[in-house]
């Protein structure tokens, strides 16, 4: 057993920190700066940086595009990435879609798709959870029925995650409807500017419009969109769930929240010293330190039993739930360092307003932040569904 | 012993749940919320007119009710059930405690106003620097002019855009931090020289920073003595602190009655998830919590009466653990209803968050902690 990374993987280190020093667009870095509320294009500005580069896909095998990274360097990416506060690559293409398609797509397939999510010419969002199928996915009723070399969509998704800019999806229809629930569906490539697809915003805690509803009426499918068999689409899905949790520890950037927290409580003051001088603060601050390094230890030894070859099993499950709760403490920690400026709320307010006056700008997004963040014990299986996993898979319950 | 209401205080909640509930449901609430002004002078003035609350807690030869604080738990809760953004806790909690605890001409002029709805009053106390130390002040004033002239930055001073006064905490001697010289004016709103940035706040109401720019004000504006005002503002602080505990009293029973609804009628896997036991017991445990800010909102409030170092002992107990119950209570609400939950078309998300805001109004949990411990506990 060893703690220290090798020389190489320092050298690896080193490299990939000046990369990014050099290269992270400085008007992205301005904006993320002044709390500004950042769009499409300041994902993919930095998307193609990477692309270019080659490191967009640190996941991917080298035959699609993948650097050849191993685990470690992988972890020292994700980590670098988090010191220098870069805006996230989006998971929808590069994490999601594209590993089942290398895994269970055809030839054609994957030529048609992998490159052009590995440029960013493709934005990708997810059809998963339905109104009355939520953490029960199972349940999912968007009817897909074969009329020739087609498939004809009917039905209603929700919670689609960045839908209003998506060039595509993946959607997970019943072509089945006898049988167990799980045995009659299906995974669709689907292309969103497809007649008969309509996209409605969902409005927020925060004010934010980050999902939406998707409404698909007569929506015809090619059947070569189809990945995988026909009524295999959940073996598709249980496979890109144990991936979506592998990176959902977010170890990285919590270390890097934690670090901001104690920037605003070194400026705040609590009468004649600074917050960070507060026991109670401090305490709060050492306890989320020591939950964040359990989890960093447990999420190297998941990762070290991959790179021994063993998948990512329902241990993952772990690894969402403390890293979300950590995820939420720590905005919850940013709310109460902020103390009256969480109160004001500027969405609407526009460049040279007034809402460049008030308040610091570190104070700005903390409300809307901890509201938003609400949404990490809901989202890709709620904790209480984690628990369940664990109860049954791994204790045998 | 004795907790139960008397005839007055049951009809005053009777009658104002009922006129929220008909004129200040959900979608009338975000209308008005949204609108430019953020508010429907016409709620105020039928609380004031129509159902004669705003009298609720002052003397009778004011044209009050003879009420107490006892009372304003009874608005401030019902206020919490509809979360309704009127501005009764800083003019007459506050702004009408400051001016009973001063007495005078001033109070004799204003209490009617406030009765009568014309007057509403905004509490500028936080500064930017201050926290929740109410002595941590860099506003200042000075003698000038026959009056005083004030200088200085208030920090989220809420309902300040709809104020036509604002009660002011300011240093008219001592240092920064010091309890001898604060002051306590209570001026018209629109004297030149008092600057407002307004904005909106995240859980629905209006606030400003005010800037006071060599704002002059008479001499008459001086509530308490000179530079020995800080017993006062420290009582009115408390009994607006266990008005807020009654409103959070009001926001979490809610946000555990629509989760128990949801929940009941919610269904995966074949069932009601309210069969699941895990959220049974959550629910529980929300329900215990809300349970136990009702005792603790009680308890402050009937202690508000005691001398200074047992009320506030009483409030920082009450607010430490209220606190606590609006954040357990509303995360759980958000979580338990799921993704819906976290959609700005539901309510539950708006008494989330103004469950959220509560939590650090007048002082956190961890604030009212350290005030409690310092109070009673010796070392």
């Amino acid at each position: 057993m060893d703690l220290n990374f090798t020389a190489d993987d320092l050298a690896f280190q080193g490299e990939a920190r000046a990369f990014i020093a050099a290269h992270y667009p400085p008007a992205l870095r301005a904006r993320q700066e002044r709390g500004e509320e950042l769009g499409k294009e300041d994902y993919l500005s930095w998307h193609r940086v990477l692309a270019k580069q080659g490191w967009v896909a640190p996941g991917w095998p080298v035959e699609y595009g993948g650097p050849g990274w191993t685990a470690t360097q992988r972890y020292i990416w994700s980590e670098e990435l988090a010191r220098a506060d870069t805006v996230p690559i989006l998971p929808f293409g590069i994490n999601m879609v594209a590993p089942v398609i290398y895994t269970f797509g055809t030839a054609e397939q994957k030529a048609r798709f992998l490159p052009r999510i590995l440029s960013g010419d493709d934005w990708w969002c997810q059809g998963y959870s339905e109104p009355g199928a939520g953490s029960d996915l199972a349940s999912l009723r968007t009817r897909a029925v074969r009329d020739g070399d087609h498939y004809v969509v009917n039905g209603q998704k929700t919670w689609t995650t960045l839908a209003q800019h998506a060039d595509w999806g993946f959607f997970l229809v019943r072509t089945d409807t006898t049988g167990k629930p799980q045995e009659g569906i299906s995974f669709l490539l689907i292309d969103m500017n497809t007649p008969g697809i309509t996209v409605r915003p969902i409005i927020t805690l925060g004010g934010e419009h980050e999902v939406n509803e998707v409404w698909l009426e007569d929506v015809r499918v090619p059947v070569d969109q189809r990945v995988h068999e026909e009524n295999k689409g959940w073996t598709c899905a249980k496979f890109l769930l144990a991936h979506e949790r592998t990176g959902i520890a977010g170890v990285a950037r919590s270390k890097r929240g934690v670090e901001r927290i104690k920037a605003i409580a070194r400026t705040e003051t609590d009468g004649d010293r600074p917050l960070i001088a507060d026991p109670f603060f401090r305490r709060k601050l050492a306890e989320l330190e020591v939950d964040l390094t359990a989890l960093e230890f447990t999420e190297l030894r998941t990762l070290a039993g991959e790179a021994a070859g063993k998948g990512p099993g329902p241990e993952s499950s772990l690894l969402k739930i403390k890293g979300t709760e950590i995820q939420q403490r720590i905005t919850e920690l940013a709310l109460e360092a902020v103390g009256h400026y969480g109160a004001p709320y500027f969405r609407g307010f526009g460049e040279g307003d007034n809402a460049q006056a008030i308040g610091p700008d570190y104070a700005r997004r903390a409300a809307p932040t901890y509201f938003n963040m609400r949404k990490t014990s809901i989202y890709g299986g709620s904790n209480e569904i984690q628990r369940n996993i664990i109860a049954k898979m791994v204790l045998g319950l | 012993m004795d907790f139960t209401y008397t005839d007055t205080q049951d009809m005053l909640r009777d009658t104002l749940g009922r006129f929220l509930t008909e004129n200040f449901d959900f979608e009338r609430r975000r209308k008005v919320v949204a609108s430019d002004s953020g508010r429907d002078p016409g709620i105020w003035k039928a609380l004031a007119t129509e159902l004669g609350i705003l009298g609720a807690p002052f003397a009778e030869a004011h044209g009050g009710l003879g009420g107490g604080a006892v009372d304003n738990l009874v608005v401030m809760e019902k206020l919490g059930e509809a979360i309704a953004i009127e501005p009764y806790l800083q003019t007459v909690v506050i702004g009408g405690g400051a001016l009973k605890a001063a007495g005078g001409a001033l109070a004799d002029a204003l209490i009617p106003e406030i009765i009568a709805g014309d007057a509403i009053i905004a509490f500028a106390y936080a500064e930017p620097q201050g926290r929740y130390d109410l002595a941590n002040l860099r506003t200042t004033a000075k003698q000038g002019g026959g009056g005083w002239v004030l200088n200085g930055h208030k920090a989220v001073v809420y309902a300040a855009p709809w104020a036509t006064h604002l009660l002011v905490t300011a240093r008219t001697g001592g240092g920064q931090r010091e309890a001898d010289g604060v002051s306590l004016f209570l001026i018209e709103a629109g004297l030149p020289g008092i600057v407002r940035r307004d904005y909106p706040t995240v859980d629905g109401f209006r606030a400003s920073d005010v800037h006071f720019e060599n704002a002059a004000v008479p001499a008459d504006a001086l509530i308490g003595g000179e530079g020995a005002a800080l017993p006062i503002v420290e009582q009115v602080v408390d009994e607006a602190t266990a008005a807020v505990c009654a409103e959070a009293c009001g926001v979490t029973r809610m946000l555990h009655r629509s989760t128990l609804d949801y929940a009941r009628q919610r269904k995966q896997f074949g069932r009601a998830i309210a069969d699941f036991q895990v959220l049974q017991h959550r629910l529980v445990d929300m329900f215990m919590e809300v349970e136990q800010a009702v005792s603790m909102t009680l308890m402050a409030t009937l202690k508000l009466d005691l001398p200074a170092a047992e009320r506030a002992a009483a409030v920082s107990q009450a607010k430490a653990k209220v606190g606590k119950a609006c954040r357990f209570v509303g995360q759980n609400a958000i979580q338990i209803h799921g993704g819906i939950g976290m959609t700005d078309e539901l309510a539950v998300g708006h008494y989330f968050k103004r469950a959220t805001m509560i939590e650090g109004q007048f002082g956190s949990v961890d604030h009212h902690l350290g005030r409690f411990e310092a109070l009673t506990i010796a070392a």
